[in-house]
Parts: C-alpha cells; sequence; structure tokens
C-alpha cells in the first residue's frame, strides 16, 4: 500500500479498495518503524485517526475533495492550530501555534488527514538538516548520508513511503536540492504563489512553500490545493490558479530546452554532469531542442544570498525576544538580559551566524554597500534569467553538485555548504518556478535534474517532469529496507 | 574584510544575541569568510542597476483601514512566558 503514489491512493479511496483510517494507521506504523530515519519531530496521531474517521464518513456520504482521507505531513515550518510547530529549533520547542498556515488550512479543507510535523534545518537555514536542534535525518537510500536541506524531514519521509506527500519550503533550494538527495520529486513554485501566511519567515523576499512527493502528477495535485492569492500575505501574486493537471499529458515535441553553460563548469562532479547528460537525451528522443544559453552573473548568485538571506533572516528572526511566545531564559537580570541570554541559550550555531552577518550588513553605514548592492545584483541575475527565457521554454541542470554527502562531512566548513548551492539559489532570487526530478543513481545515491521555468509556469514544468516520468522509472524506486 | 572578536561582540550586542565567549574567536573567523565571499559583488559595476526588493516588482498592497480580527489575546497570551492581567510581563524596565 505505502508505495503507491498521492494519485493512486486518493482512486482508491474512492473506489473503497480501503478507508481513510486502515491508510492512516497504515502509514502511522512505518512512521514508527522507521522512526529512527528521525524526519518526524511531531507525530499528532489521535488527531490523524479522528481526521481520517472524519474522512471516511465523507467519502460514504459522496462530494467529498479529492484529497479527502489522503495521508500527508507539513513541513514543521508551517504553524499548526494546537500542535507544536518548532522550526527544528530550541526557541519554539514550547510553542503551540494558535492559529493555522493559510497552506495548512486549504490541505484540511481538500481533506488530507495530517500525520504530523516533519523535521527541518533550524529556521530553514541549512542545506543537511544537520542544524535541527531534534538531530540529523538520514537520507533513507543512505543512511550514514544527509537527506538535505532545509526541508529534510519531508524529503526523508516521503522517500522512505512514510507518507505519500509532503510540504516544503525553499528559500535557496530547500525543496529541490533534499527532493534531488533523496529522490523524489519537488516543486518551488513562483514567489507570491503560495501563501507565505503561517510559515515562519526565513528571508520574505525568497520564501516560497511548495509540494514534495514521488511523481510530478502527485505535486500537480498538491500545488492544485497550495496554489493562490491570499489577502493575509502582503507579498502573495492576485493570479488567476490554472489546472496543473491539464497539461501533463502534452507532447513535448518542439519544446525548447536551455542549458546555462554555467551549470556545467568545474565545480559539477563528472557522474553527476553524465547523469544530467543523460537525462537531456531522454528529452532530444521526446522531440525536444537542446539550446546553449548563459547567465554571466550567475557566479554573483551565492554573494548576493548571503546578503539577502542573512539581512532579512536578521529582521524577522528579532520578534524571538522571549516575551510573547517561544523559550525565555532563567532569571533574567533586567530587560536586555532577558533578550540576549533567551536568544543566546536559544539559537544553534548556525542561525547566529546568520543573524550576525544579517545584523551587520544592515548597520549604519553598511546598508547600501551590501543589501542595495545585493538586491541590484539580485536584479542581474533575473535579467539573465529573463533574457535565457526569452530564447527557450525550460532551462535545465543539476540540482546539486554532488549526490548526497556524509553526516558531519561539511559542518566545520559553512562556506563550502553554501557553495553547494550554487545551482538553486539564483531561481529563488528571480523568483522562478523550479522542479527537481529524479533522474538517476551514483553509487546508489539519488540525483536529480532541475527544470527551471517562466514566471506562473508551473503547468509547463510539470507537463516537462511528468512525461520524463513517463519513459524513465527513477521516480518509483523505493530505497533498500523501505520497499 | 576581516572582522576582530571585538567586531563580533559589538555586533552580537546590536542583535541582542548572546555568544558564548569562547565560541566569538570561530564566528570572527566564519564571518570574515562570509564577507569575503560577498566582497565578490563589488567587482561589477552596478551604478545604473535598480535593486530589486520583489521577484514581480509588486509594490505593497493596501486595504480599506477597516477592523477585519477579533481579539485573540487568550489564545495569544496562553503560550507566552509570562502574563498577569493581560499584559506580558518583562523585567521592570523604567526605576
Amino acid at each position: 500500500m505505502h508505495t503507491k503514489t498521492l494519485a493512486q491512493i486518493a482512486q482508491g479511496l474512492r473506489a473503497g479498495d480501503y478507508s481513510s483510517q486502515e491508510l492512516t494507521e497504515s502509514y502511522l506504523a512505518r512512521i514508527k518503524q522507521h522512526q529512527d530515519l528521525n524526519s518526524f519531530i511531531t507525530v499528532t496521531e489521535h488527531q490523524a485517526i479522528a481526521a481520517a474517521k472524519q474522512a471516511d464518513a465523507m467519502l460514504a456520504a459522496g462530494d467529498a475533495p479529492f484529497l479527502t482521507g489522503v495521508p500527508m505531513a507539513h513541513k514543521d515550518i508551517f504553524c499548526t492550530l494546537g500542535v507544536k510547530t518548532s522550526c527544528g529549533s530550541k526557541m519554539l520547542d514550547n510553542f503551540i501555534s494558535p492559529y493555522n498556515a493559510t497552506v495548512v488550512e486549504k490541505f484540511n479543507a481538500a481533506g488530507a488527514v495530517s500525520l504530523g510535523k516533519l523535521n527541518m534545518d533550524e529556521f530553514a537555514m541549512g542545506s543537511s538538516n544537520e542544524t535541527s536542534f531534534y538531530g540529523t535525518v538520514k537520507n533513507p537510500w543512505a543512511t550514514h548520508c544527509v537527506p538535505g536541506g532545509s526541508s529534510g524531514g519531508s524529503a526523508a519521509a516521503v522517500a522512505a513511503r512514510l507518507i505519500p506527500g509532503a510540504t516544503g519550503t525553499d528559500t535557496g533550494g530547500s525543496i529541490r536540492q533534499p527532493a534531488a538527495l533523496c529522490g523524489i520529486t519537488g516543486l518551488k513554485p513562483t514567489y507570491g504563489r503560495v501563501s507565505r501566511y503561517g510559515m515562519i519567515a526565513y528571508a520574505s523576499s525568497l520564501d516560497q512553500g511548495g509540494p514534495m512527493a514521488q511523481t510530478a502528477e502527485d505535486t500537480a495535485l498538491m500545488l492544485q490545493v497550495m496554489a493562490g492569492f491570499d489577502s493575509q500575505d502582503s507579498t502573495s501574486v492576485d493570479c488567476a490558479v490554472p489546472d496543473y493537471s491539464a497539461d501533463l499529458n502534452n507532447s513535448l515535441t518542439g519544446l525548447k530546452i536551455g542549458l546555462p553553460k554555467e551549470f556545467f563548469d568545474e565545480a559539477l562532479n563528472s557522474e553527476m554532469a553524465a547523469s544530467i547528460d543523460t537525462a537531456i537525451n531522454e528529452y532530444r528522443k521526446m522531440g525536444a531542442e537542446i539550446v546553449e544559453v548563459s547567465m554571466p552573473n550567475l557566479k554573483l548568485a551565492i554573494p548576493s544570498y548571503y546578503v539577502i538571506a542573512p539581512a532579512e533572516c536578521s529582521a524577522n528572526l528579532s520578534r524571538l525576544d522571549g516575551v510573547r511566545y517561544g523559550y525565555r531564559c532563567e532569571n533574567p537580570t533586567d530587560l536586555n538580559d532577558l533578550y540576549i541570554r533567551s536568544r543566546g541559550e536559544a539559537f544553534g550555531t548556525e542561525v547566529k551566524r546568520r543573524i550576525l552577518v544579517g545584523t551587520y550588513a544592515l548597520s549604519e553605514g553598511y546598508y547600501d554597500a551590501y543589501y542595495i548592492k545585493a538586491q541590484k545584483i539580485r536584479r542581474l541575475i533575473s535579467d539573465d534569467f529573463k533574457q535565457a527565457l526569452e530564447q527557450v521554454d525550460v532551462i535545465m541542470g543539476p540540482v546539486s553538485p554532488t549526490p548526497a554527502f556524509g553526516i558531519g562531512e561539511k559542518t566545520d566548513d559553512p562556506i563550502e555548504m553554501y557553495l553547494a548551492d550554487i545551482y538553486t539559489i539564483a531561481i529563488n532570487l528571480a523568483g522562478l518556478p523550479a522542479m527537481s526530478v529524479p533522474a538517476g543513481f551514483i553509487d546508489n545515491k539519488p540525483v536529480g535534474l532541475q527544470i527551471i521555468g517562466n514566471y506562473f509556469d508551473e503547468a509547463k514544468l510539470l507537463n516537462v517532469a511528468h512525461q520524463y516520468q513517463q519513459v524513465t522509472d527513477w521516480h518509483q524506486q523505493t530505497p533498500k529496507g523501505f520497499e | 574584510m576581516s572582522l576582530t572578536v571585538d567586531d563580533v561582540n559589538k555586533i552580537a550586542y546590536l542583535a541582542r544575541l548572546g555568544i558564548d565567549a569562547q565560541d566569538t574567536e570561530s564566528y570572527a573567523q566564519d564571518l570574515s569568510g562570509m564577507l569575503d565571499l560577498v566582497a565578490q559583488m563589488s567587482a561589477v559595476n552596478t551604478d545604473d542597476v535598480t535593486p530589486m526588493a520583489h521577484p514581480l516588482d509588486q509594490a505593497q498592497r493596501l486595504r480599506p483601514d477597516q477592523v477585519i480580527e477579533t481579539n485573540n489575546r487568550e489564545a495569544f497570551q496562553a503560550i507566552a512566558p509570562q502574563v498577569e492581567a493581560g499584559l506580558y510581563l518583562v523585567p521592570k524596565v523604567i526605576e
């Protein structure tokens, strides 16, 4: 049952092949059986079974929304009413959210059954899930390796078939990179497509929520639920939501695929380059045309990101001060002591690093040299993509320069960890949608193909990904021990 | 760009962020490394470039000045570290 896709599960529920309660109990048992993966922070067993029973009643009555009774789980960055929402931090270890994120409300309204909250890097700052207060998540393909981050729990849980779908968020690659490292399908929508209300902010001008599942078809179903204008999010874009499943079967004959030469430079692992090449060849066979494009400013994406993201993070995280919610230190002597010790005791090293850099970049005399400069570079990068997307329909390349690396391998050198985000970060700066699709293995570790599209062209991305999944079976592979 | 331990302490105070004394040196190194990485931006002339704040260059939306939310004080204060009579308590600020 657990290897079924979300689409198959939804159909099976409707056909009466099993009840939502049976499904939910079976997935809950798998989550328990594989708890050493550490993919969940909180499992909401009782709420899930109650929701499943309600879903079964709705299914029996007919006229239930499409995802009714389908189990899934949320990254622990999405606020869930009455349930701990930790964001992977000691700071929010005691935070029981008094409201639901819009994304959570939408899944509830669609009938989905949430099984709990998924592990993640602390405040989504990390590429390996090693910065979580709740410990590192293991990659089900190689348990000595990281699952990627920051949505590492989401990716590992879907890969291990503990849930058929999960929400994630992507600020610099946090959906796509873990999806790639765990061999699942993930989509980062256009900035503004999915509401950020109740999604704990890291870098507000870059953060975007999106779906993670086994297949492109499943991510289309989930995006259908998530997308849409929300007056509660001041950066939400008011633009019609198309039917994301309608174009999945369109032919790719004549599709123009751009390959940025800067994506295939010496930084790319040669086996990774070969895997991507093989994937591109599949597209050639399907009738696509391959065009070389150039992104001259791509190399500036990491410098620009590591000003903008920390600057916005230092502002966003300033509200976590031990006064209204979250962690408070013992016996503060005065108000400053309360702020300094509450924050000092509750934030981890990586979060502190980024708060410090951001505070410095925004401090008097440095604002123009850092933040404004980075925003100008951001426009140059965005213009590179705009020009390329005038010539081609989609852009393709790797997601990550290497497959999953060992737990602890890169923790001593934060800069080296940052540099590994080279292929994903630029897309967030531009605000474009992009996917990661399973495209092979290197030493039994999954490889992801990145597909980047134009603003609000998610349906095209899903079509391009789905067609690839009709001629390959990488997305159907299940890690050993989780079959 | 190289930051000293004093710089780190100053920045940490601005951020109201406690840092263990034995870690200050390693933060100074990490931050200097990040600033070196960021310094690559200065090689590019951006005099005529408009800074980009929103990927779709959207302006902030306005809404009518109407009350649209109900008072949830009790629910919000139920998770507060310390409250009394509907107020959040902190150490005394004014002597």
